[in-house]
Protein backbone atom coordinates (compact mmCIF):
# COMPACT_ATOMS: atom_id res chain seq x y z
CA UNK A 1 0.00 0.00 0.00
CA UNK A 2 1.15 3.34 -1.30
CA UNK A 3 0.57 6.50 1.60
CA UNK A 4 -1.72 9.01 0.05
CA UNK A 5 -0.14 11.11 3.09
CA UNK A 6 3.41 12.11 3.85
CA UNK A 7 3.83 11.81 7.69
CA UNK A 8 5.76 15.16 9.56
CA UNK A 9 9.11 15.09 10.11
CA UNK A 10 10.99 15.68 13.77
CA UNK A 11 11.73 19.17 12.76
CA UNK A 12 8.11 19.71 11.47
CA UNK A 13 6.69 18.23 14.65
CA UNK A 14 8.84 20.66 16.29
CA UNK A 15 8.20 23.26 14.58
CA UNK A 16 4.73 22.86 14.81
CA UNK A 17 4.84 22.85 18.69
CA UNK A 18 6.42 25.66 18.68
CA UNK A 19 3.91 27.91 16.96
CA UNK A 20 2.05 27.66 20.30
CA UNK A 21 3.99 28.79 22.46
CA UNK A 22 2.74 32.37 23.10
CA UNK A 23 4.28 35.34 23.61
CA UNK A 24 6.28 36.08 27.23
CA UNK A 25 5.73 32.49 27.78
CA UNK A 26 7.66 30.35 29.97
CA UNK A 27 8.60 26.95 28.69
CA UNK A 28 10.51 23.74 29.62
CA UNK A 29 11.69 21.45 26.59
CA UNK A 30 12.19 17.56 26.83
CA UNK A 31 14.98 16.01 25.42
CA UNK A 32 14.74 14.63 21.66
CA UNK A 33 12.25 16.68 19.24
CA UNK A 34 10.66 19.03 22.12
CA UNK A 35 14.10 20.51 22.53
CA UNK A 36 14.17 20.87 18.48
CA UNK A 37 11.00 23.33 19.37
CA UNK A 38 13.23 26.28 20.60
CA UNK A 39 14.87 26.60 16.69
CA UNK A 40 10.97 27.69 15.54
CA UNK A 41 9.31 30.12 17.89
CA UNK A 42 7.87 32.58 15.19
CA UNK A 43 10.38 35.69 14.63
CA UNK A 44 9.95 38.42 17.19
CA UNK A 45 7.91 36.68 19.59
CA UNK A 46 9.79 36.44 22.97
CA UNK A 47 9.53 32.92 24.85
CA UNK A 48 11.76 32.18 27.46
CA UNK A 49 13.05 28.59 27.86
CA UNK A 50 13.93 27.38 31.58
CA UNK A 51 16.17 24.08 31.53
CA UNK A 52 15.59 21.66 34.87
CA UNK A 53 19.74 21.95 35.96
CA UNK A 54 19.00 25.47 36.97
CA UNK A 55 19.11 27.90 33.88
CA UNK A 56 15.76 30.82 32.96
CA UNK A 57 16.88 31.88 29.31
CA UNK A 58 18.39 29.26 27.36
CA UNK A 59 20.16 30.12 24.14
CA UNK A 60 20.61 27.97 21.47
CA UNK A 61 23.53 25.87 21.13
CA UNK A 62 26.91 27.47 20.72
CA UNK A 63 29.35 27.66 17.67
CA UNK A 64 31.52 25.00 17.29
CA UNK A 65 34.55 26.01 19.72
CA UNK A 66 32.20 28.19 21.93
CA UNK A 67 31.24 25.57 24.02
CA UNK A 68 31.70 25.96 28.01
CA UNK A 69 31.78 22.96 30.04
CA UNK A 70 30.03 24.87 32.62
CA UNK A 71 26.94 25.38 30.94
CA UNK A 72 24.91 22.45 30.15
CA UNK A 73 21.17 22.05 29.22
CA UNK A 74 19.18 18.96 30.86
CA UNK A 75 20.05 16.69 27.81
CA UNK A 76 24.10 17.40 29.15
CA UNK A 77 24.71 19.20 25.44
CA UNK A 78 26.72 22.35 26.13
CA UNK A 79 24.35 25.19 25.52
CA UNK A 80 24.06 29.05 26.16
CA UNK A 81 22.41 31.57 27.51
CA UNK A 82 20.35 34.53 26.47
CA UNK A 83 20.80 38.13 27.17
CA UNK A 84 18.32 39.09 30.33
CA UNK A 85 19.01 35.25 31.37
CA UNK A 86 20.24 33.84 34.80
CA UNK A 87 21.20 30.93 36.86
CA UNK A 88 19.38 29.77 39.97
CA UNK A 89 20.11 26.47 42.25
CA UNK A 90 18.72 23.09 41.38
CA UNK A 91 15.48 23.20 44.27
CA UNK A 92 14.65 26.41 42.96
CA UNK A 93 14.68 25.36 39.41
CA UNK A 94 11.96 22.49 40.70
CA UNK A 95 10.15 25.00 42.42
CA UNK A 96 9.01 27.28 39.45
CA UNK A 97 8.42 23.23 37.57
CA UNK A 98 6.25 21.65 40.83
CA UNK A 99 4.88 25.38 41.94
CA UNK A 100 2.82 25.74 38.51
CA UNK A 101 5.29 28.88 37.30
CA UNK A 102 6.19 27.18 33.91
CA UNK A 103 3.58 28.02 31.03
CA UNK A 104 3.53 25.21 28.89
CA UNK A 105 6.18 22.09 29.32
CA UNK A 106 6.49 19.91 25.63
CA UNK A 107 7.15 16.13 26.25
CA UNK A 108 8.27 13.14 24.23
CA UNK A 109 5.90 10.08 25.25
CA UNK A 110 5.77 6.46 24.99
CA UNK A 111 1.90 6.55 25.55
CA UNK A 112 -0.77 8.87 25.94
CA UNK A 113 -4.50 7.90 26.61
CA UNK A 114 -7.85 9.32 26.38
CA UNK A 115 -7.88 10.31 29.47
CA UNK A 116 -4.82 12.75 29.08
CA UNK A 117 -2.55 9.83 31.18
CA UNK A 118 1.30 10.02 30.19
CA UNK A 119 3.79 7.34 30.25
CA UNK A 120 7.04 8.42 29.16
CA UNK A 121 9.26 7.51 31.95
CA UNK A 122 10.00 3.40 31.97
CA UNK A 123 9.95 0.37 29.59
CA UNK A 124 10.04 -1.89 31.98
CA UNK A 125 13.15 -3.05 30.46
CA UNK A 126 14.70 -5.62 33.18
CA UNK A 127 17.50 -5.40 31.13
CA UNK A 128 18.70 -1.91 32.79
CA UNK A 129 17.75 0.52 35.61
CA UNK A 130 14.94 2.82 35.30
CA UNK A 131 15.55 6.30 34.95
CA UNK A 132 12.76 8.98 35.97
CA UNK A 133 14.53 12.41 36.10
CA UNK A 134 12.49 15.44 36.15
CA UNK A 135 9.40 13.83 33.94
CA UNK A 136 7.15 13.60 36.75
CA UNK A 137 7.62 17.02 38.13
CA UNK A 138 7.32 18.61 34.89
CA UNK A 139 3.79 16.50 34.22
CA UNK A 140 2.48 17.00 37.91
CA UNK A 141 3.59 20.82 37.58
CA UNK A 142 3.70 22.67 34.36
CA UNK A 143 0.02 24.67 33.66
CA UNK A 144 0.11 22.99 30.42
CA UNK A 145 1.39 19.76 29.21
CA UNK A 146 1.74 19.51 25.69
CA UNK A 147 3.30 15.94 23.89
CA UNK A 148 5.32 15.22 20.83
CA UNK A 149 5.03 11.81 19.58
CA UNK A 150 5.09 9.62 16.10
CA UNK A 151 1.47 8.36 16.21
CA UNK A 152 2.23 4.75 16.47
CA UNK A 153 5.31 3.02 17.50
CA UNK A 154 7.71 1.00 14.93
CA UNK A 155 5.40 -2.05 14.26
CA UNK A 156 2.42 0.70 13.38
CA UNK A 157 0.64 -0.34 16.97
CA UNK A 158 -0.91 3.28 18.13
CA UNK A 159 0.67 4.87 21.04
CA UNK A 160 -2.77 6.93 21.70
CA UNK A 161 -4.41 4.25 23.61
CA UNK A 162 -7.42 3.56 26.04
CA UNK A 163 -5.09 3.14 29.07
CA UNK A 164 -1.61 3.41 28.95
CA UNK A 165 0.19 -0.45 29.34
CA UNK A 166 3.37 1.25 30.79
CA UNK A 167 3.97 2.77 33.88
CA UNK A 168 2.15 6.31 34.45
CA UNK A 169 4.83 9.45 34.67
CA UNK A 170 1.18 11.07 35.65
CA UNK A 171 -2.46 10.89 35.23
CA UNK A 172 -4.47 12.86 33.57
CA UNK A 173 -2.21 15.67 32.28
CA UNK A 174 -1.76 16.25 28.81
CA UNK A 175 -4.04 18.41 27.05
CA UNK A 176 -2.54 18.02 23.59
CA UNK A 177 -0.51 15.90 21.20
CA UNK A 178 1.27 16.57 18.52
CA UNK A 179 2.12 13.72 16.33
CA UNK A 180 3.83 13.07 12.66
CA UNK A 181 0.05 12.55 11.29
CA UNK A 182 -2.49 14.87 12.98
CA UNK A 183 -2.92 17.49 16.38
CA UNK A 184 -5.04 16.42 19.15
CA UNK A 185 -6.60 17.85 21.27
CA UNK A 186 -7.86 16.27 24.63
CA UNK A 187 -11.11 17.11 26.41
CA UNK A 188 -13.89 15.88 29.33
CA UNK A 189 -15.71 15.57 25.82
CA UNK A 190 -12.79 13.12 24.07
CA UNK A 191 -10.20 13.77 21.75
CA UNK A 192 -10.44 16.11 18.89
CA UNK A 193 -8.52 16.57 15.93
CA UNK A 194 -7.85 19.92 15.24
CA UNK A 195 -5.52 19.14 12.04
CA UNK A 196 -4.50 16.66 10.27
CA UNK A 197 -1.92 16.06 7.30
CA UNK A 198 -2.83 16.29 3.59
CA UNK A 199 -4.04 13.24 2.51
CA UNK A 200 -5.24 12.43 6.08
CA UNK A 201 -8.73 11.53 6.70
CA UNK A 202 -10.48 10.74 10.02
CA UNK A 203 -11.43 6.89 9.39
CA UNK A 204 -7.69 6.45 8.46
CA UNK A 205 -6.49 8.02 11.56
CA UNK A 206 -9.13 6.25 13.92
CA UNK A 207 -7.73 2.75 12.11
CA UNK A 208 -4.25 3.51 14.39
CA UNK A 209 -5.89 5.13 17.16
CA UNK A 210 -7.45 3.26 20.14
CA UNK A 211 -9.60 5.40 21.54
CA UNK A 212 -12.62 7.35 19.90
CA UNK A 213 -11.59 10.41 17.35
CA UNK A 214 -13.76 13.20 16.66
CA UNK A 215 -12.91 15.61 14.10
CA UNK A 216 -13.14 19.74 15.54
CA UNK A 217 -15.51 22.15 13.60
CA UNK A 218 -12.53 24.03 12.77
CA UNK A 219 -10.26 21.37 12.02
CA UNK A 220 -7.53 22.62 9.19
CA UNK A 221 -4.89 21.27 7.45
CA UNK A 222 -1.32 20.54 9.67
CA UNK A 223 0.90 21.88 6.76
CA UNK A 224 4.55 23.07 8.13
CA UNK A 225 6.56 24.88 5.93
CA UNK A 226 7.86 22.46 2.90
CA UNK A 227 11.70 23.02 3.56
CA UNK A 228 11.81 21.02 6.49
CA UNK A 229 10.55 18.04 5.22
CA UNK A 230 13.96 16.56 3.96
CA UNK B 1 40.18 33.90 63.76
CA UNK B 2 37.50 31.51 61.30
CA UNK B 3 38.89 29.85 59.17
CA UNK B 4 38.34 26.79 57.29
CA UNK B 5 40.31 26.32 54.78
CA UNK B 6 42.52 22.96 54.79
CA UNK B 7 45.52 21.82 53.52
CA UNK B 8 44.60 19.55 51.06
CA UNK B 9 42.14 17.06 49.84
CA UNK B 10 43.01 14.45 52.85
CA UNK B 11 42.21 16.46 55.37
CA UNK B 12 39.15 17.72 53.88
CA UNK B 13 37.15 14.41 53.97
CA UNK B 14 39.12 13.12 57.04
CA UNK B 15 36.53 11.45 59.33
CA UNK B 16 34.16 10.15 56.68
CA UNK B 17 32.59 6.68 58.26
CA UNK B 18 31.84 3.83 56.65
CA UNK B 19 27.93 3.40 56.18
CA UNK B 20 28.00 7.22 55.77
CA UNK B 21 25.09 9.01 53.00
CA UNK B 22 27.17 11.51 51.30
CA UNK B 23 25.72 13.89 49.24
CA UNK B 24 27.08 14.81 45.37
CA UNK B 25 26.69 17.31 43.56
CA UNK B 26 26.91 17.99 40.26
CA UNK B 27 24.22 17.49 37.08
CA UNK B 28 26.20 15.01 34.54
CA UNK B 29 29.72 15.84 34.68
CA UNK B 30 29.08 19.54 35.44
CA UNK B 31 29.38 21.06 38.90
CA UNK B 32 31.24 17.82 39.78
CA UNK B 33 33.59 17.88 42.86
CA UNK B 34 35.73 15.55 40.92
CA UNK B 35 38.76 15.54 43.55
CA UNK B 36 36.97 15.17 46.82
CA UNK B 37 35.06 12.23 45.38
CA UNK B 38 38.70 11.02 44.42
CA UNK B 39 40.40 12.10 48.08
CA UNK B 40 37.25 10.13 49.26
CA UNK B 41 37.95 7.19 47.41
CA UNK B 42 41.26 7.45 48.63
CA UNK B 43 40.34 8.12 52.57
CA UNK B 44 38.60 4.56 52.52
CA UNK B 45 35.07 4.57 53.93
CA UNK B 46 32.82 1.67 52.44
CA UNK B 47 29.07 1.07 52.81
CA UNK B 48 28.32 4.51 51.13
CA UNK B 49 25.14 5.80 50.65
CA UNK B 50 25.49 8.39 47.82
CA UNK B 51 22.65 10.60 47.17
CA UNK B 52 23.00 12.51 43.82
CA UNK B 53 21.28 13.20 40.68
CA UNK B 54 23.14 10.49 38.07
CA UNK B 55 25.45 7.68 39.07
CA UNK B 56 28.81 8.47 37.82
CA UNK B 57 30.51 8.45 34.32
CA UNK B 58 33.24 6.29 32.77
CA UNK B 59 35.57 5.03 35.86
CA UNK B 60 36.52 8.44 37.95
CA UNK B 61 35.13 10.51 40.87
CA UNK B 62 31.86 8.89 41.59
CA UNK B 63 32.15 5.64 39.06
CA UNK B 64 35.25 4.52 40.68
CA UNK B 65 33.82 4.54 44.31
CA UNK B 66 31.66 2.03 42.72
CA UNK B 67 33.72 0.42 40.75
CA UNK B 68 35.81 -0.01 44.16
CA UNK B 69 32.46 -1.71 45.87
CA UNK B 70 32.49 1.20 48.26
CA UNK B 71 28.63 2.38 47.78
CA UNK B 72 25.80 0.36 48.80
CA UNK B 73 23.02 2.23 47.55
CA UNK B 74 22.25 5.10 45.37
CA UNK B 75 19.47 7.67 45.59
CA UNK B 76 19.22 9.27 42.36
CA UNK B 77 16.67 10.05 39.85
CA UNK B 78 18.74 9.20 36.22
CA UNK B 79 21.21 6.93 36.66
CA UNK B 80 21.31 6.29 32.57
CA UNK B 81 23.40 9.40 32.24
CA UNK B 82 26.63 9.04 30.32
CA UNK B 83 28.92 6.05 30.21
CA UNK B 84 27.29 4.32 33.35
CA UNK B 85 28.83 1.37 33.03
CA UNK B 86 30.14 1.37 36.61
CA UNK B 87 26.78 1.59 37.68
CA UNK B 88 25.23 -0.79 35.74
CA UNK B 89 27.44 -3.35 35.97
CA UNK B 90 26.91 -3.03 40.05
CA UNK B 91 23.40 -2.78 39.22
CA UNK B 92 22.96 -5.87 37.36
CA UNK B 93 25.56 -7.72 40.01
CA UNK B 94 23.05 -6.60 43.03
CA UNK B 95 25.57 -5.29 45.08
CA UNK B 96 23.88 -2.32 45.11
CA UNK B 97 20.75 -0.54 45.82
CA UNK B 98 19.05 2.12 43.91
CA UNK B 99 16.61 4.10 45.31
CA UNK B 100 14.48 5.98 42.31
CA UNK B 101 13.37 9.61 43.52
CA UNK B 102 11.77 12.10 40.75
CA UNK B 103 14.56 14.95 40.73
CA UNK B 104 12.31 17.72 42.20
CA UNK B 105 12.20 15.74 45.58
CA UNK B 106 15.54 14.92 45.55
CA UNK B 107 16.25 18.51 46.36
CA UNK B 108 12.98 19.47 47.90
CA UNK B 109 13.89 16.36 50.51
CA UNK B 110 17.15 18.00 50.99
CA UNK B 111 15.65 21.54 51.43
CA UNK B 112 13.35 20.51 53.80
CA UNK B 113 16.32 18.82 55.73
CA UNK B 114 17.96 21.76 55.71
CA UNK B 115 14.68 24.02 56.85
CA UNK B 116 14.53 21.75 60.00
CA UNK B 117 10.98 20.30 58.63
CA UNK B 118 10.05 17.26 59.12
CA UNK B 119 8.83 16.05 55.27
CA UNK B 120 6.26 17.47 52.97
CA UNK B 121 3.64 16.40 50.39
CA UNK B 122 4.01 16.24 46.58
CA UNK B 123 1.81 15.80 44.38
CA UNK B 124 4.83 14.52 42.20
CA UNK B 125 4.67 10.44 41.49
CA UNK B 126 1.07 10.34 43.09
CA UNK B 127 -0.84 7.60 41.84
CA UNK B 128 2.33 5.81 40.22
CA UNK B 129 5.07 3.17 40.89
CA UNK B 130 7.59 5.78 42.70
CA UNK B 131 4.73 6.20 45.30
CA UNK B 132 4.20 2.37 46.16
CA UNK B 133 4.32 1.90 49.81
CA UNK B 134 4.16 6.02 50.88
CA UNK B 135 1.65 8.10 52.49
CA UNK B 136 -1.07 9.54 50.54
CA UNK B 137 -3.44 12.37 51.31
CA UNK B 138 -5.50 14.28 49.06
CA UNK B 139 -4.94 17.64 49.72
CA UNK B 140 -7.83 19.99 47.35
CA UNK B 141 -9.14 17.46 45.72
CA UNK B 142 -5.13 16.74 44.58
CA UNK B 143 -3.69 13.34 46.03
CA UNK B 144 -0.08 14.11 47.30
CA UNK B 145 2.53 11.43 48.64
CA UNK B 146 4.74 12.20 51.84
CA UNK B 147 8.02 12.55 51.27
CA UNK B 148 10.33 12.40 53.75
CA UNK B 149 13.66 14.82 54.69
CA UNK B 150 16.82 13.59 53.93
CA UNK B 151 20.31 14.87 55.07
CA UNK B 152 23.85 13.53 54.39
CA UNK B 153 26.31 12.98 57.07
CA UNK B 154 28.92 14.87 54.59
CA UNK B 155 28.21 17.29 51.15
CA UNK B 156 30.99 17.23 48.46
CA UNK B 157 30.77 20.17 46.78
CA UNK B 158 32.09 21.99 44.28
CA UNK B 159 32.28 25.82 43.35
CA UNK B 160 34.52 28.53 42.16
CA UNK B 161 35.14 31.28 44.75
CA UNK B 162 35.41 30.81 48.35
CA UNK B 163 36.86 33.31 51.29
CA UNK B 164 38.26 31.53 54.57
CA UNK B 165 34.33 32.28 56.20
CA UNK B 166 33.38 30.03 53.67
CA UNK B 167 30.72 32.07 51.59
CA UNK B 168 30.56 30.69 48.24
CA UNK B 169 30.05 31.74 44.18
CA UNK B 170 29.59 29.71 41.45
CA UNK B 171 29.80 29.45 37.55
CA UNK B 172 26.74 29.19 35.68
CA UNK B 173 24.86 25.48 35.14
CA UNK B 174 27.65 24.38 37.85
CA UNK B 175 25.61 25.59 40.57
CA UNK B 176 23.00 23.24 40.39
CA UNK B 177 22.79 20.52 43.21
CA UNK B 178 25.47 22.26 44.98
CA UNK B 179 23.92 25.27 47.17
CA UNK B 180 20.95 22.86 48.71
CA UNK B 181 23.42 20.13 49.38
CA UNK B 182 25.47 22.29 51.20
CA UNK B 183 22.53 23.29 53.43
CA UNK B 184 21.43 19.57 53.93
CA UNK B 185 24.39 18.03 55.26
CA UNK B 186 26.40 17.85 58.84
CA UNK B 187 29.84 18.53 57.46
CA UNK B 188 29.87 20.24 54.10
CA UNK B 189 33.19 20.37 52.12
CA UNK B 190 34.16 22.15 48.99
CA UNK B 191 36.70 22.06 46.55
CA UNK B 192 37.29 25.75 44.86
CA UNK B 193 39.05 27.50 42.16
CA UNK B 194 39.95 29.90 44.31
CA UNK B 195 40.30 31.86 47.70
CA UNK B 196 39.91 35.23 48.08
CA UNK B 197 40.19 37.96 50.86
CA UNK B 198 37.18 38.56 53.26
CA UNK B 199 35.62 41.28 52.49
CA UNK B 200 35.99 40.54 48.21
CA UNK B 201 33.34 38.75 47.51
CA UNK B 202 30.19 41.20 46.29
CA UNK B 203 27.46 40.16 49.30
CA UNK B 204 25.03 40.23 46.63
CA UNK B 205 26.81 37.53 44.85
CA UNK B 206 27.39 35.28 47.58
CA UNK B 207 25.42 32.05 46.69
CA UNK B 208 25.92 30.21 49.62
CA UNK B 209 26.55 31.65 53.01
CA UNK B 210 29.50 30.72 54.85
CA UNK B 211 26.74 29.20 57.84
CA UNK B 212 26.47 25.96 55.54
CA UNK B 213 29.71 25.58 54.95
CA UNK B 214 32.37 23.27 56.91
CA UNK B 215 35.64 23.01 55.00
CA UNK B 216 37.42 24.31 51.93
CA UNK B 217 40.02 23.21 49.96
CA UNK B 218 41.37 25.07 46.38
CA UNK B 219 41.92 22.90 43.50
CA UNK B 220 44.18 23.67 40.18
CA UNK B 221 46.38 26.18 39.19
CA UNK B 222 45.48 28.51 42.50
CA UNK B 223 46.28 25.43 45.03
Amino acid sequence: MTLSYKPLTREQMAWRAAQDLPEGAFVNLGIGIPTLAASFVPAGREVIFHSENGILGLGPKPEPGMEDPNLTDAGKNPTTLITGGVFMHHADAFLMIRGGHIDVSLLGAFEVSEAGDLANWTTEDPAFPPGVGGAMDLAVGAKAIRVIMDHTDKKGNPRILKHCSLPLTAAGCVKRIYTNLAVIDITPQGLFVVEMVDGMTLERLQAITEPKLQLANSWQALAPPEAMAA
Amino acid sequence: MIDKRVKNLADAVAGVKDGATVLVAGFGVVGVADDLIEALHEQGARDLTIVANNAGNGDVGLARLINSGRVSKVICSYPRSGDYSAFLKAYRDNTLELELVPQGTISERMRCHAAGLGGFFSPVSAGTKLADGKETREIDGKLHVFEKPLKGDIALLRADKADRWGNLTYIKSARNFNPVMAMAADLSVVQVNEIVELGSLDPEAVVTPSIFVDRVVVVGTNA
